[in-house]
């Protein structure tokens, strides 16, 4: 009867899984994590989908190694990239020196590099204009005769070699006090007087937001970062309506109109959604159809995509951790290797897990299931062997001594007197797992963590607590189902909350 | 029914049981009575198998007690500890039927069963669903005690069976037990620490000393007879406190 039940658990897992995997004939748009990737992404979904071929957008999806990977393996299309990433970051051991270089690095991949859409988003470097004005810093050299100045810059620029440690090289910038913050949160510490300098995309809608002054790069320090087509080598033969319909977007979109697109996301406050169909509309020349989702249905299919994660996981965990749990209790040697085993899966910082995961499971659910599956074995393991090893000798024997055979004694005495214990555990893991699948948005496992990234992103309480309220919701219905559970299943006679 | 052939029993360097050898009737009570320490319960625990000996053999029946043997033994025996060892997520009614539950019996020959061991053990019927934490101690005594007899063993062991219970109920089940085995004239070995119960049941007391046995009989022998001066000491400090002015002789 177990056995059944966890086959059958095992057989939903896979079927979920694979649900999550992508269908054939659809073609898969990525974008990475910053509001004009996503735009763009929104747009080039809309193009394919016009042309009569299905499509998905894994929307904001991660960082640049991340995205270009899934590029790579396969597990999306097709996605916006810049030249000067490409160049300094992807291949920066190859040193490409031309567009062509570039290309043949790329076919590698077997990936085809379709030509620019007609802007540069450059990094470029700025300060409070007031600020500037006082200083008079008017170059990226300027900086070297302010050494206190406060440095923000964005976590991914602070780690490329491209970033903040070439340019401290490049000009031997004296500042010391130099930290990785979120992009769009270096806006707001500047803003708000806690930073000074932060690294900038020069069509950031925020420089002229925040009044900004971008600094001259005098001595020629970055790269032309143009925004460019990256699309799988064999998606042409695939769909060639796709990669048609794709290709008449280069070249037609200039810097003025992406900074347009990038300032009536995060300064009017309108989804990418709408901002990029009112593009297509002006573009094609006619309205691009597509079902707008609603609030309710939005935090319907989240609470969707959040379950599943967590309840796949958990049941999961489950099945893994109480057996684990038995036999720890049983051998007490092999219990300490694997009480300290959980233990150190738990240490693994859930970021670090999550990406780790990307190149076994790639994006999307995959990884994220893992992650919570290996977070939640901990709190089971330990209570299911808590609950086994703590059960009064007199009545081991006395089971022993009735003559009921291990495993009977096992499923009609120690399981029944160590449930509470055990349901205790699971309950933790579950309130545990409804907070951690948040972070599963970071690899495109959707569910309550996409807005709060995205509320991140734009700067947008709102959103944040789109995700933040009902995970906290969810989380108390999760210690609620677990009491209820426990009161069905732990007999009157050892509940602890008397009779 | 049993037999114990020169066993020998060390807990952690300490001898608990030193060379004994001891036979039980079969169909009478026998007694283990002796002070904290002298091996009485280690030697009940070997006849049930829940240790073994590192010298010498135990016989069951003719069967040498081993891992072969004792599952099967076990079913011919029942066991009762002192606080019951009922299981405290079981009513009082599914710990009794715990192994008959387990060897799939119909349910109208295990109501038969409870009916009949209720009435034996004087446990009140409307009682039978009660968790043991909602029972009392004696009531929780003879609940263990119906566990123990319900697959009909040959042989009762019962380790201090009444040594939680307050002196009222200890004289009530004192005597309902003493029924009981008369009535069912099985085999039974029981631990106590008190010389007035041990007299009061045993057909044969066995007082032991430090993992020896130092002298068996009947309380009249000890009395008359005492093998050592041990016995004479152990007998004279319970009688005394026996003989408090006014009680009877």
């Amino acid at each position: 009867m177990k056995q059944l039940a966890c086959i059958a658990l095992l057989a939903t897992s896979v079927t979920l899984l694979a649900g999550c995997e992508r269908r054939e004939a659809e073609v898969v748009i990525g974008s990475k994590n910053f509001t004009e990737a996503v735009i763009l992404g929104e747009v080039l979904h809309g193009l394919v989908r016009q042309s009569g071929v299905p499509s998905r957008h894994q929307r904001a999806l991660g960082g640049t190694r991340l995205v270009f990977n899934a590029l790579a393996s396969g597990e999306i299309d097709a996605y916006v990239e810049y030249t000067g990433t490409l160049t300094h970051e992807i291949f920066a051991a190859e040193n490409p020196a031309s567009d062509s270089d570039l290309r043949r690095l790329l076919a590698r991949d077997r990936v085809v590099m379709a030509g620019t859409f007609g802007f540069q988003d450059n990094y470029a470097l700025g300060l409070p204009e007031a600020l500037a004005e006082s200083l008079d810093i008017r170059t990226v050299s300027d900086l070297n005769d302010h050494p206190g100045l406060v440095v923000r810059v964005s976590s991914e620029f602070m780690d490329r070699a491209d970033g903040w440690p070439g340019l401290r090289n490049f000009y031997q910038l004296p500042q010391q006090d130099v930290r990785g913050i979120e992009h769009d949160l270096a806006y707001r510490a500047l803003a708000a007087g806690n930073a000074d300098v932060t690294d900038l995309y020069t069509t950031d809608a925020e420089i002229a937001y925040y009044g900004l002054r971008v600094l001259d790069d005098d001595r020629g320090y970055f790269p032309r970062y143009d925004a460019v087509l990256l699309y799988r080598a064999d998606l042409a033969e695939r769909a060639p309506a796709a990669v048609a319909a794709l290709e008449r977007l280069l070249g037609r979109i200039d810097e003025e109109g992406m900074i347009a697109m990038n300032a009536a996301v995060k300064l009017e406050r309108r989804t990418e959604t709408e901002v990029a169909r009112e593009f297509l509309r002006e573009f094609l020349g006619s309205a691009v159809a597509g079902p707008v989702e609603g609030r309710g249905a939005r935090l319907l299919r989240r609470t969707g995509e959040h379950l599943v994660l967590v309840s796949i996981s958990l049941l999961c965990a489950v099945a893994v951790a109480v057996p684990l749990g038995i036999l720890a209790a049983r051998r007490p040697r092999l219990g300490h290797v694997v009480l300290g085993l959980v233990g150190i899966g738990q240490t693994i910082p859930a970021l670090a897990l999550l990406v780790v995961m990307v190149p076994l499971f790639g994006i999307g659910a995959g990884p994220a299931l893992v992650a919570l599956f290996v977070y939640s074995l901990l709190p089971i393991v330990r209570n299911t062997h808590a609950g086994i090893t703590g059960i009064p000798t007199p009545l081991i024997e006395s089971a022993e001594a009735l003559g009921l055979p291990p495993l009977a004694r096992l499923r009609r005495i120690e399981l029944p007197l160590a449930m509470p214990t055990i349901l205790a555990g699971i309950k933790t893991a579950a309130v545990i797992n409804v907070g951690g699948a948040t972070l599963g948005a970071l690899v495109g496992a959707g569910g309550y963590g996409q807005p709060i990234l995205t509320g991140i992103r734009l700067d947008d309480t709102g959103l944040i607590l789109e995700g933040a309220v009902p995970s906290a919701l969810l989380a108390l219905a999760m210690q609620w189902l677990f009491e209820r559970a426990e009161r069905a299943v732990v007999p009157r006679g050892i509940r602890s909350n008397g009779r | 029914m049993f037999r114990l052939d020169q066993v020998s029993k060390t807990f952690q360097h300490a001898l608990a049981l030193d060379r004994i050898s001891l036979e039980v009737a079969p169909g009478k009570t026998t007694v283990l009575i002796g002070p904290s320490g002298c091996g009485k319960s280690t030697l009940l625990r070997l006849l049930i198998g829940l240790i073994k000996p590192d010298q010498g053999t135990v016989f069951f029946d003719g069967f040498a007690l081993d891992a072969a043997t004792i599952p099967a033994i076990r079913r011919r025996l029942g066991y009762v500890i002192q606080q019951g060892g009922l299981f405290p997520h079981l009513t009082a009614r599914q710990n009794v039927t715990v192994m008959a539950d387990y060897h799939g019996w119909e349910a109208g020959r295990i109501d038969a069963r409870i009916a009949e061991l209720a009435g034996l053990t004087h446990f009140p019927a409307d009682a039978l669903d009660r968790y043991p934490g909602e029972l009392s101690g004696g009531q929780n005594q003879r609940i263990a005690l119906m566990r123990a007899l319900f697959l009909d063993p040959d042989v009762l062991l019962l380790d201090e069976p009444l040594g939680a219970l307050d002196p009222m109920i200890r004289y009530e089940l004192q005597q309902d037990l003493r029924q009981v085995f008369g009535t069912l004239g099985k085999t039974v070995v029981m631990v106590t620490h008190d010389l007035a119960e041990a007299a009061y049941f045993g057909h044969a007391i066995v007082l032991m000393r430090d993992g020896r046995i130092a002298q068996r009989g009947t309380l009249q022998d000890m009395m008359s007879s005492p093998a050592d001066e041990f016995v004479g000491r152990f007998i004279r400090a319970q009688r005394d406190h026996l003989s408090v002015p006014g009680a009877a002789t």
